[in-house]
C-alpha cells in the first residue's frame, strides 16, 4: 500500500520521537521502580519544564539546549522538594494517598501555569530549527537527530548514576527491599527523594529537547505523559531498559498508525496497545513478574 | 435506621431551599454541585468501599450524557427512557471496563491508569465518531416540558437532581448496611484476606463498579437534559473522572454523605476564588488540587472524619507503613 520511499521516513521519525517518549518514560519508570507508585504529576511537570526551556530563550535568549544545564539541576531540587516536602508528609505512607497527592500536584502546577500563561500555544523561533541532514534515501530534522542522541547520553549518564555511585546504589537497595535497606542505615526518605529528583530532571531534559520543534501551553505534557505511561507499562514498571525500547517501539507505532489511520485515530493505536498489555501481560514485556 | 433518618433530614431541609432561595444563580449554583454530589456518589460506591481508585469515571459520565442526547436527537426517543437507557448504558461500560480490569488482576497504579486510559480512549472516539456530532458536540432541542424532562424553572430541575442524590444516598446506605457492602469493605482493607475468608473478590468488585458507574451515568444524562449540549471534552474529559473523585475525597471517602460534603466544600471554594480574584482560566482548578492536597495531608479520612465521634480503625496507619 505504501512505498518504503514513505515507509521508512516514517519509521525514521517514529524512532526519534520515541528516544524523547523514552526519556520521558524513564522518569516515570524510575519512580515507579522505586516509590511503586505512578506519578501522576509527571505531565505538568512537563508542561513546566517547556515553559521554563521557552523563557530561558525569549527572556534571556539562551539556547534550549544550553538551557538543559541549567533547568535539569534546577527541576531535580524541585523534584526533590516536591517529594521531601508535599508528596510525603501529604501522604501518611499509603500508596492510594501518595497517587492523590501526585494527581493533586498535577491540577495546581497544570493550572498555575493556566492562569499566569493562559492557553496559548508558544514556540521559539531557533536559526537551525528546520535543518535537515541528508542521509541518502531521506533527510531528518537536526533538532530529531539531536534529540535522538542525547536522550541516549542521559541513558548511559543514567545507568552510571546507579550503578557506580553510593546514591545509585542506594536507590537500588530501596527498590529491592526498602525495610532491609533502612535497617542497613539507609536514610529511605532522603532516597525517595533523590530517585523523585532524578526523575523530574529526566523529564527537564526531555522538555528542552523537544522545545526546538515543538510547541508549549499548560496542558502539552499530558499528551506526553499518556503515551510515556503506555511506554512504561509495555516496558514494564520499573524497568529502564523497558523504557528505552518500549519508548522508540512506540514512537513507531504511533508515526505508522498516523500514517495508516490519520493523525486523531494514530493515539488510538497507542492506547488499544496500552489496554491490551495492561489486560494480558500487565507486568509488561521485560518486567519481572509482581 | 438512624443513618436513614439523617438523610431524610438532610434531604427534607435542601429540598425545602427553593421555597426560600429565589435567585437563578443561585439555584444553578446549586443544581451544579448535586450534580458533582451525584457523579461523586458514583465514584465513592467504587473507590470510598471498595477502595479501587478509578481516574476515569468520565467514561461512565460520558456515556449516560451521549447515550441520551443521541438517542432523543437521532432516534427521536423520549427523554425519560433516554434517560433510563443513558443510566443503563453507562452500567453496562462501567461492568465491561470492571471485567476486563478485574479479571486480569488490576490493582492500584494500574487500576488508576486503565481506568484513565479507557475514557481517553472513548474521548477521542467521540470526537471523531458521525454518530456523536465528532468534534461539533450533540445539540438536544429545547423544548420546555416535563414530558421532555425539562423545566422552565430552575426549582423543578433542583428537585429532580435532589431526587437522584437522595436516591444515590440511600443506595449508599443499603450497601453499608449490607452483607455486600461487608465484603466490600473487606476487598478495601486487604483484598488478599478477604479472598481467603471466601469472599469473591472479583464479583464484589464487579458489582461495585456497575452500582457506581450507573450512578455516575445518571450525573451525565441530568447534565444533558440541564445544558441541552454535550461534546467529548464536556463528556470524556479528564475534567469530570477528577470532580467525581475529588467529592468524595474530600468530604470523606466510604461515607454516605462524604461526596455531597466535598461537592458543596469544593464548588463553594470554587465559587469564592472566582469571586476573589475575577474569573481567570484555571483559578478554581487550582483550589481544588490544594484542598485535595491539603484533606489527604491533615484529614485523612475527609472532611467528616474530622467531625466523626468515631475513632480511626486502630492500627490502620501501621499498617500502611509495614
Amino acid at each position: 500500500m505504501f512505498s518504503p520511499v514513505i515507509l521508512i521516513p516514517a519509521i525514521l521519525n517514529g524512532l526519534m520521537t520515541g528516544a524523547v517518549y523514552a526519556l520521558v518514560a524513564l522518569g516515570l519508570t524510575l519512580i515507579y521502580g522505586v516509590l511503586h507508585i505512578i506519578n501522576f504529576a509527571h505531565g505538568a511537570l512537563l508542561s513546566a519544564a517547556m515553559f521554563a526551556a521557552f523563557f530561558a530563550f525569549h527572556l534571556f535568549g539562551i539556547d534550549p539546549y544550553v538551557a538543559t544545564f541549567l533547568i535539569a539541576p534546577l527541576f531535580f531540587a524541585f523534584g526533590y522538594g516536591l517529594q521531601r516536602l508535599a508528596i510525603d508528609p501529604a501522604s501518611h505512607g499509603d500508596d492510594r494517598n501518595m497517587l492523590l497527592v501526585t494527581l493533586g500536584l498535577a491540577i495546581v502546577i497544570e493550572n498555575v501555569l493556566l492562569y499566569a500563561f493562559r492557553a496559548d500555544t508558544r514556540t521559539i523561533d531557533l536559526p537551525y530549527a528546520f535543518d535537515t541532514i541528508n542521509v541518502g534515501f531521506t533527510f531528518l530534522a537536526i533538532p530529531r537527530v539531536i534529540g535522538f542522541a542525547a536522550v541516549f547520553v542521559v541513558a548511559i549518564l543514567l545507568w552510571a548514576i546507579m550503578n557506580m555511585t553510593d546514591t545509585g546504589k542506594a536507590i537500588r537497595a530501596v527498590a529491592r527491599e526498602k525495610l532491609g535497606a533502612e535497617l542497613s542505615g539507609i536514610d529511605v526518605a532522603h532516597i525517595y527523594a533523590m530517585t523523585f529528583g532524578l526523575g523530574t530532571a529526566c523529564v527537564a531534559i526531555a522538555a528542552c529537547l523537544l522545545m526546538p520543534s515543538f510547541y508549549v501551553n499548560p496542558t502539552v505534557g499530558d499528551a506526553f505523559v499518556l503515551v510515556a505511561f503506555t511506554i512504561v507499562v509495555l516496558g514494564g514498571m520499573g524497568s529502564v531498559p523497558g523504557a528505552l525500547i518500549g519508548g522508540l517501539v512506540v514512537g513507531v507505532v504511533e508515526s505508522l498508525s498516523g500514517l495508516f489511520l490519520g493523525d486523531s485515530l494514530g493515539q488510538i493505536g497507542i492506547f488499544l496497545v496500552f489496554i491490551v498489555v495492561l489486560l494480558v501481560r500487565p507486568t509488561g514485556l521485560f518486567g519481572a513478574k509482581a | 435506621m438512624k443513618g436513614f433518618g439523617t438523610i431524610v433530614l438532610v434531604i427534607a431541609v435542601l429540598a425545602a431551599v427553593p421555597l426560600v432561595v429565589h435567585s437563578n444563580s443561585a439555584l444553578n449554583f446549586l443544581v451544579i454541585m448535586l450534580l458533582t454530589a451525584l457523579a461523586g456518589q458514583g465514584w465513592n460506591i467504587l473507590g470510598g468501599y471498595g477502595g479501587q481508585y478509578s481516574f476515569g469515571h468520565a467514561a461512565f459520565f460520558g456515556t449516560g450524557a451521549y447515550v441520551t442526547a443521541i438517542l432523543q436527537v437521532r432516534y427521536g426517543v423520549n427523554a425519560w427512557p433516554g434517560f433510563a437507557l443513558g443510566t443503563a448504558a453507562g452500567a453496562l461500560v462501567g461492568a465491561v471496563i470492571g471485567a476486563l480490569t478485574f479479571r486480569a488482576g488490576l490493582r492500584g497504579s494500574y487500576f488508576a491508569l486503565v481506568t484513565l486510559a479507557f475514557a481517553e480512549v472513548l474521548r477521542i472516539l467521540a470526537s471523531v465518531a458521525p454518530i456523536t456530532g465528532a468534534g461539533v458536540g450533540t445539540l438536544v432541542k429545547l423544548d420546555l416540558h416535563a414530558s421532555a424532562l425539562q423545566f422552565e424553572s430552575r426549582a423543578a430541575f433542583y428537585w429532580v437532581i435532589l431526587a437522584l442524590v437522595a436516591a444515590s444516598l440511600v443506595i449508599a446506605h443499603a450497601i453499608e448496611r449490607s452483607r455486600f457492602g461487608a465484603w466490600l469493605i473487606a476487598v478495601r482493607e486487604n483484598e488478599d484476606a478477604a479472598r481467603a475468608l471466601g469472599v469473591d473478590a472479583f464479583k464484589v468488585k464487579l458489582g461495585a463498579m456497575t452500582i457506581s458507574a450507573a450512578i455516575t451515568a445518571a450525573a451525565g444524562c441530568f447534565y444533558v437534559q440541564y445544558f441541552l449540549f454535550v461534546d467529548s471534552g464536556i463528556a470524556y474529559g479528564t475534567r469530570m473522572s477528577i470532580e467525581a473523585l475529588l467529592t468524595p475525597i474530600i468530604g470523606g471517602a466510604g461515607t454516605v454523605f462524604g461526596p455531597l460534603v466535598g461537592a458543596l466544600v469544593v464548588k463553594a471554594l470554587g465559587e469564592g476564588a472566582t469571586f476573589v480574584a475575577g474569573d481567570a482560566p484555571g483559578l478554581n482548578l487550582i483550589v481544588y488540587g490544594c484542598v485535595l492536597v491539603l484533606v489527604i495531608a491533615f484529614a485523612p479520612r475527609g472532611l467528616i472524619g474530622l467531625f466523626s465521634w468515631r475513632r480511626a480503625p486502630a492500627g490502620k496507619r501501621e499498617a500502611a507503613h509495614g
